[in-house]
């Protein structure tokens, strides 16, 4: 039963394991055991991003294809349920509709990309993926009427899980909201989407992905057809990346380019990816949630470190709860140089005994 | 035996095409325009402003290029050396200075910097400029020796690594200077524009291009008249080879590292001028734009880049006047066209 | 008798996971022309690239001139004296001939009298002077590539596999080239497959399979012997014929 739910591919790692349940655990009972919206919302945060991140692995450390368009696939996801429930009305139809078509449309221009440029060297495809996400992020800040531009678009969502929604009397203390219907949904969606990735990267197809990553020649030579392994790759990871922005835009009830879009979205994936550990799946788990809680709570911290430094200059100015970035972005150097394998691939390295 | 001598010389040696295709798009690209813009002082002023953000965005391209082509290195934080050059400017022109640290000092050449003559505005312009770009150098001698000395030979790790290094600089110009746009003035005497009949040409652009072009030519003059910029060359195409005639190719390479970041970082000072002010992410915004170009002109080709950067800042003046929504895109339609033409950019350099 | 110019010993070289050297001896005696034999794949290139220090031993010691070089770095490899030929001729397309020469000479002015030297077993280089090297056939980039190695006085030259892919024509004037070098005193480590190239200039001879040096001796020694040379390149001699 377990076997066949992680696809055989388990933690390996005794600490590793304790990480995944005390995550696991913490994100399901977050609504009760950290009451707030800020918590909740720090929660609903990690569980979308383990489906982007571990969609964005799928693509990098599985199959070697680095995407700078993920953002994209993720803002059109967001689109896509909020245009149809701005312009359709705030009903299941409409979300199902803006998440299919969200969906649709990332697979056709994951394709296009693919076929046009996954045949040029790595470093191509780096930048033109940089360019085009680049370019959409202009294109929906202008095209006002349809994505509110930089505004963005606040939209209604259907009742069941809208937070002012009232479903059942209290439980354990907390108001049983439509909120936390909508964070519940979310946690299963994410753990099934998650499982669904864990379960491909371990199929013989994903097996073939890291041929071709670790040699292109010799996949390419044993026959298998590498422009069309990776274009499945390309847009299998961009339509769960559009699926975690229908998620995000449900959950916040607004979607602009600021929270989908934006190149800092891009870098979070990849300190994520990397912080937690390439071409391991569980890295994304890890990493979201310790990437997340810093995100959020480091500011805070910075801020109590910042009154003791007041008036010094450089340091205090270092020290600034929003200089918070500084810190991730050296912990991100550090660890790419220190823990190429992150931290799940740590840990599974001393479970074997590696060094 | 002279017999075979004479067959292995007398063979034929095919002529070498001069190859001009790539130059003319340029004069294609702008008579193309024309009907669009259908006004001949809009589509003269508009061409004159298109070349002078081409040669700004060259000063930029050219480092990152060239860091490529000689090491294989694609370093995603040029960028901030882009920043740094605007934000060295700002602080030395204007009243800015670290502000952040406490001290309100008046920049030194200030008052140079805004008197209404000419000279002294130039002077003022010259000496920032070449601090800036001294002291980008030598932040960029450590950058390499930090961020890319440990990760030769791996791009993705290059591009994670550089990345990183990116923000890190980014956060730290904020905690120095503060979160505040720095306002960056242009020149006071360079304010306006001169008047061809209808057609209006702003003066900074003038200056600009004067600039962009000196730095061209003497670039073009170095690569090709002298030892260094023979090595330069042969090290683009053939790292090992040029280690094996007994050159140190690391030397040459941070060389030409700390080259392209003073360049960029005069690319910056003159963009941010440009904007009439700098913020952090002044750079990291223009690194889109450089990878297009380099993927237009083909990596590590210093022509390309130059055909590059002309293309692109032309294409950008005219579709913001014509079509402002299409702008961003229109850059890609380029490079997706010209890699559908020449996959490997205008000027592909050949690799062993 | 002289030192060996250049001696490897026990030299182990691995290229990423792959071990490709295992524990390699041998010498090169000083002045004349040392051959480098053995089937695809037994690791000569290997062994010229180590000795180059474009790969780095793992294990074991290069010594040139009494002096272990095994972890210097190839520009200081090149500095010591030693020129390299690689198997790709390492032309620089983008330059013209003559460029390629002034970066061959290095920090010195071009010799003329050498290079009239040169030209008078390499008329194509003459004709082609100005021109990009690039444009030049198969055999007239070796040759530029040779006389590369040449234009300076060097103490060791690393040639491998020159003859590959060339008309027979064009191997007779290489043949005459090494020829007319080794008059002039210099030491050369020549990796070959043509056998037949190898017998007309070699002196003495290693031949190499599986990443070992498999045998030793001189070049005229093996060339009577068609039995060892079955033995060690897998093919007589007449095949080559």
């Amino acid at each position: 039963m377990l076997n066949s739910l992680f696809s055989g591919d388990f933690p390996r790692s005794r600490v590793l394991t304790a990480m995944l349940i005390i995550t696991f655990v913490g994100l399901l009972l977050t609504p009760f055991i950290f009451p707030g919206a800020r918590a909740m919302n720090v929660g609903a945060k990690i569980c979308i991003f383990i489906v982007l991140v571990a969609a964005f692995d799928l693509m990098l450390g599985y199959t070697g294809i680095l995407s700078f368009a993920h953002t994209m696939f993720f803002g059109i996801g967001a689109y896509g349920v909020a245009i149809a429930c701005d312009k359709l009305g705030p009903d299941w139809s409409s979300v199902l509709i803006g998440m299919g078509a969200g969906m649709v449309i990332s697979a056709v221009i994951a394709l296009v990309i693919s076929l046009f440029s996954l045949r040029v060297r790595t470093l191509y495809f780096a930048m033109i993926t940089l360019a085009v996400a680049s370019a959409f992020h202009i294109l929906c800040s202008q095209l006002g009427e349809v994505t509110g531009g930089e505004d963005g678009i606040n939209f209604m969502v259907p009742d069941l899980i809208h937070p002012s929604t009232q479903l059942a009397e209290p439980f354990f203390g907390v108001e049983i909201t439509g909120q936390i219907v909508a964070y519940y949904g979310l946690f299963v969606f994410a753990l099934v989407v998650f499982l669904f990735i864990l379960r491909v990267v371990n199929s013989p197809f994903g097996r073939v992905l890291q041929a071709i990553r670790d040699n292109e020649f010799r996949a390419a030579a044993i026959g298998y057809r590498v422009v069309v392994f990776r274009s499945i790759s390309t847009v299998l990871g961009s339509v769960i990346a559009a699926l975690a922005g229908s998620l995000l835009a449900l959950w916040l009830r607004y979607n602009g380019p600021g929270s989908t879009l934006g190149f800092d979205i891009m870098m979070d994936i990849l300190l994520i990816v990397v912080i937690g550990g390439m071409a391991t799946m569980y890295g994304s788990v890890i990493g979201a949630a310790i990437y997340l809680i810093a995100q959020n709570y480091l500011q805070d911290l910075l801020k109590l470190v910042q009154a003791d430094v007041e008036g010094i200059p450089v340091i205090s100015g270092m020290l600034h709860p929003d200089r918070w970035l500084l810190w991730m972005g050296l912990a991100f150097i550090i660890c790419v140089y220190y823990f190429p394998w992150g931290i799940v691939g740590k840990l599974r390295m001393r479970a074997l005994g590696i060094k | 035996m002279s017999n075979q001598q004479t067959i292995a010389a007398s063979e034929a040696l095919p002529k070498k095409k001069l190859d001009l295709m790539p130059l003319l798009l340029v004069p294609i690209m702008a008579l193309l325009a024309y009907p669009v813009v259908h006004d001949l002082p809009t589509w003269a002023t508009l061409t004159v402003a298109g070349i002078g953000m081409g040669l700004i965005l060259f000063l930029v391209a050219s480092g990152f290029t060239l860091v490529f082509g000689l090491m294989d290195v694609l370093n995603f934080g040029h960028g901030i050396f882009v920043t740094l050059g605007a934000y060295f400017g700002a602080s030395l022109l204007g009243n800015s200075l670290l502000m952040n640290m406490g001290g309100s000092l008046t920049a030194p050449l200030a008052a140079w910097y805004t008197a209404d003559d000419l000279f002294l505005n130039m002077l003022a312009l010259f000496c920032a400029a070449g601090f800036g770009m001294l002291v980008t150098a030598i932040i960029g001698f450590i950058f390499e020796r930090l961020i890319i000395r440990p990760v030769y030979g791996s791009h993705l790790t290059q591009i994670l690594v550089t990345s990183g290094g990116m923000i890190v600089a980014e956060q730290l110009i904020l905690a120095l200077w503060g979160a505040e746009a720095q306002p960056l003035m242009k020149p006071a005497s360079l304010n306006g524009a001169i008047l061809f009949g209808e057609m209006a040409i702003e003066k900074y652009r003038l200056m600009t291009m004067t600039v962009g072009l000196i730095v061209f030519a003497v670039m073009m003059l170095l690569l090709n008249r002298t030892k260094l910029g023979l090595l330069i060359r042969a090290g683009v195409q053939d790292r090992e080879m040029v280690e094996a005639l007994g050159y140190k190719v690391k030397f040459l390479f941070v060389s030409v590292f700390a080259a392209g970041a003073a360049l960029a970082a005069l690319g910056g000072l003159f963009w941010g001028m440009y904007m009439d002010a700098t913020t952090s992410s002044l750079g990291g915004s223009m690194m889109v734009m450089i990878f297009i170009i380099t993927i237009i002109g083909g990596m590590g080709s210093i022509g390309g880049a130059f055909i590059g950067a002309i293309l692109l800042g032309l294409l950008t003046n005219y579709t913001g006047f014509a079509y402002p929504i299409m702008a961003a895109f229109s850059s890609i339609i380029l490079m997706c066209l010209v890699i559908l033409w020449r996959p490997n950019g205008l000027y592909p350099v050949s690799k062993r | 008798m002289k030192p060996p110019i250049l001696k490897l010993e026990n030299v182990n070289t691995h290229i990423g996971p792959y071990h490709i050297l295992h524990g390699v001896n041998f010498e090169v005696p000083e002045g004349g022309l040392t051959m480098l034999l053995g089937r695809n794949g037994a690791g000569k290139t290997t062994s010229l690239r180590t000795i180059m220090g474009l790969w780095t031993a793992s294990q074991g010691k290069v010594i040139f001139e009494g002096h272990d070089i095994t972890e210097l770095s190839t520009p200081e490899i090149a500095r010591l004296g030693i020129a390299y030929v690689p198997e790709n001729m390492g032309v620089f397309t983008e330059l013209t001939v003559r460029e390629n020469m002034v970066l061959a000479a290095r920090d010195a002015k071009i010799d003329s009298s050498r290079l009239d030297w040169i030209f008078t077993y390499m008329p194509a280089l003459k004709k082609f002077w100005e021109q990009q090297a690039g444009l030049l056939s198969g055999g007239q980039k070796q040759m530029l590539s040779i006389a590369r190695a040449m234009i300076e006085p060097r103490k060791l030259l690393l040639v491998d596999e020159p003859s590959k892919g060339l008309a027979p024509a064009i191997i007779q004037n290489l043949v005459e080239a090494f020829k007319a070098l080794k008059q002039t005193g210099t030491t050369v480590l020549l990796v070959e497959q043509n056998f037949n190239f190898a017998k007309n200039v070699g002196d003495t001879v290693a031949v190499m399979d599986n990443g070992k040096v498999v045998h030793r001796g001189t070049m005229a020694g093996l060339a009577e012997d068609e039995a060892l040379q079955t033995k060690l390149l897998g093919l007589s001699l007449d095949s080559h014929q």
